[in-house]
């Protein structure tokens, strides 16, 4: 698996996710309480646009200075004992780690949630070779039982409710207890606490990575991130390259940020943190450290009109909100990156091929750029692709490239503009009934499928102005 | 005041009757209202679309229209939001830059123009009734106008106002969105015709024909009998 999840077409997975009545309610209700959850923390935070301003401000200085940033990185990780992996693509990471696991003769790799690792489809890579990958996020593991792609950046099985789990766990792990939460919880506590402790080598995701120590930070609100980082000799982090801040201060700010903007908490349960291998005079810590930066596209967003897109800390702060994703869910948006930021980001990593319609699957309502805590502006940089679809990629429909000609022709010459506004109401008049049209012929027809369509007015405005002044203006 | 009325190509063809109410509004509160008839679109379909070569014919063309007026003021936010982007899309470009911020410069939503310009809260309607209000997205997050509808209308003696439940989601509507993924924009104005139904109000009031043409149109489809209103309606009626 790598960014795509699924091959069918735009339209029929937008159905599919339609007709998918419990997905559609899980989602509505989770976004309802993020909603005000999210609401909530930033009223007690207080400034929230303020803090927004500044994660942006710390955001865009570090992409800026990615180089320096990166540079810094690599060098205090190798300072600490750690090896440092500048991957170009999504390749050349999967091999390098495939030879860490080869080297250790490992056969068991546990792994904490990381989106950049289903990116890169790391562990479909690794189970190819023969070993066996574990996810420590409950989430991520019940998917992985089910062989089934995140719907959600952070809440990746949201599309699932207890039932499917239960059934999953009982088709696969032989579980017979009932679809209590709590049941569900301890079997697989269990379950997943046997896997930890005979695994051979731990790879991480990566929250923020802090250049001036060379230090990984992770949030979870299970603590299985430890799992990983803990139990094993081996350990492994993979990275996308932005995903990088310059200090500790820079990191507190943007960690309260992306708390409070994914799971409405002022902190989560847990922040880990680690820094390089072990080193003599310490106790703790892998025997051996990997830390993989991996590119796969970002450095080409470098320097474009998207630079802002690799600001993203990934918080789901614009899924939360958007109506779109409400009705259609993850998978429709066919990328392990859903949503908003998916559709700005996807197409951009992945290129437009296969990712045409993504940038049109919103109504530019703007509720994804309000709520970015680092206020990347997602909208506008849809219609930038579609602007790039249009004009570089030449994918618009011809049918639509006709119809804009038109629109330009008409909407610049008043004359032709004003003969529109005379025929109008003629002719659509073969459709029209009692002022409205159920029926609409041509394009209104998707509209009309739905929803009524008003007639044009019987006399348009300009008309009804010019004669007003004829007859002397105001009354 | 002189005030130069941009009336949106939507009102022009389709609801004469917001732009004669904003021309009786703009007088009734002292305004010397005029409309340059070369007037068209703001070009938002195109430029939404990803048609900005198109989109900027239609601006020029704007630009051109009200090069002389002093203030240019229109019945939707979403369309005074497109004029206020001008300056953005014509950046270095000499022969219109300066022009583009001009107009964007001067020009105003209807309700942001009378609270905030003309400074006046009490346009002497005498509307009565129960009425929910939906805060159209480009008015609210392109615009940055929240609270001057909900001020013209509160003060009204005989409206009953009720907030609506979940207000600032869209409605679907989105332009050509509308038509394009006309699956999921049904979905969306599904949700929305449920939860003006929710509030039980008797009109439904917006401030961009765009957004209303679409919850009425549905409302009207599923045999719901909320009026489906433009903001103007409501200032305007004076018995």
């Amino acid at each position: 698996m790598s960014i795509q999840i699924n091959e069918s077409p735009f339209q029929e997975r937008v159905q599919k996710g339609i007709e998918n009545d419990f997905m559609r309610q899980a989602v509505s209700s989770a976004q309802g309480r993020f909603r005000t959850g999210k609401l909530t923390q930033a009223e007690e935070l207080g400034n929230w646009e303020d803090w927004r301003q500044l994660g942006e401000e710390i955001r865009k200085h570090t992409v800026e200075n990615l180089d320096y940033y990166l540079q810094q990185l690599s060098d205090q990780v190798s300072r600490r004992g750690g090896n440092v992996f500048f991957a170009s693509t999504a390749e050349e990471a999967t091999e390098y780690i495939q030879n860490v696991i080869k080297n250790k003769e490992a056969k068991k790799v546990v792994k904490s949630k990381s989106m950049v690792t289903e990116e890169i489809g790391l562990n479909h890579a690794l189970e190819l070779g023969g070993v066996e990958v574990v996810e420590s996020d409950l989430g991520e593991w019940i998917l992985q039982l089910d062989d089934d792609p995140p719907s959600h950046i952070v809440t990746p099985a949201l599309h699932k409710n207890k039932e499917q789990i239960r059934e999953t766990f009982a088709e696969k792990r032989g579980y017979t207890n009932s679809d209590k939460p709590e049941e569900l919880a301890s079997f697989s506590r269990d379950q997943l606490r046997k896997e930890f402790l005979s695994a051979d080598v731990g790879i991480t995701g990566c929250n923020f990575a802090i250049a001036e120590s060379g230090t990984i930070t992770l949030v979870t609100n299970e603590g299985n991130a430890e799992m990983a980082t803990t139990l094993t000799d081996t350990l492994v982090t993979v990275m996308g390259m932005e995903r990088i801040v310059p200090t500790w201060e820079e990191m507190e700010i943007l960690v309260g940020l992306l708390t409070r903007s994914a799971v409405c908490q002022k902190l989560t349960s847990y922040i880990t943190a680690y820094t390089g291998s072990r080193l003599e005079d310490e106790i703790d810590g892998p025997d051996d450290y990997h830390l993989v930066i991996v590119d796969n596209g970002r450095s080409k967003i470098l320097g474009t009109e998207f630079q802002a897109a690799l600001h993203c800390i990934r918080c789901a702060a614009c899924i939360n909100v958007c109506p779109v994703y409400r009705h259609i869910g993850g998978h429709a948006h066919n990328s392990i990156y859903p949503g908003p930021i998916g559709a700005v980001l996807t197409p951009l990593l992945d290129g437009y091929q296969d990712h045409t319609e993504l940038p049109y699957a919103s109504s530019l309502c703007g509720a994804c750029t309000e709520a970015c805590p680092v206020k990347i502006p997602l909208h506008d940089m849809l219609i930038k692709h579609r602007q790039i679809i249009v004009e570089k990629e030449n994918k618009a429909p011809t049918a639509e490239k006709m119809m804009m000609k038109g629109f330009a022709k008409w909407s610049s010459s008043p004359a032709a503009y004003i003969l529109s506004t005379k025929m109008a109401r003629l002719a659509l008049k073969a459709w029209t009934k009692d002022d409205t049209i159920e029926n609409g012929p041509g394009p209104l027809k998707n509209w009309t499928n739905s929803r009524n369509f008003p007639a044009p007015s019987k006399q348009s405005f300009r008309a009804w102005y010019k004669e007003r002044e004829k007859s002397g203006g105001a009354s | 005041m002189k005030v130069s009325l941009f009336i949106t190509c939507l009102c022009d063809i389709f609801s004469a009757n917001v732009g004669k109410d904003t021309v009786e509004i703009l007088e009734r509160v002292g305004c010397n209202v005029d409309f340059p008839e070369l007037q068209t679109c703001c070009g938002q379909p195109a430029y939404n679309s990803g048609y900005v070569k198109e989109a900027k014919q239609s601006m020029k063309q704007m630009i051109r229209a009200f090069k002389d007026s002093d203030y240019v003021v229109g019945p939707s936010g979403s369309c005074v939001g497109m004029l206020k982007e001008y300056p953005n899309l014509f950046k270095g470009d000499k022969e219109w830059e300066e022009d583009a911020k001009e107009l964007a410069d001067k020009s105003y939503e209807l309700t942001q123009f009378l609270v905030d310009v003309v400074g006046i809260v009490d346009v002497g309607s005498t509307f009565n009734g129960r009425i929910t209000y939906h805060p159209s997205c480009h008015m609210t997050r392109i615009l940055g106008v929240n609270d001057a509808p909900i001020l013209l209308l509160k003060q009204i003696e005989g409206i009953e106002f009720i907030e609506l439940p979940v207000k600032e989601d869209c409605c679907g509507f989105g332009g050509t969105f509308s038509v394009k993924n006309a699956a999921i924009s049904e979905e969306m104005v599904k949700e929305k015709s449920q939860h003006v139904t929710e509030t039980k109000a008797e009109y439904l009031v917006g401030g961009d024909m765009g957004c209303l043409m679409n919850i009425g149109g549905r409302m009207q489809r599923e045999g719901k009998k909320v009026e489906v209103v433009h903001i103007t309606e409501i200032l305007n009626t004076t018995d």
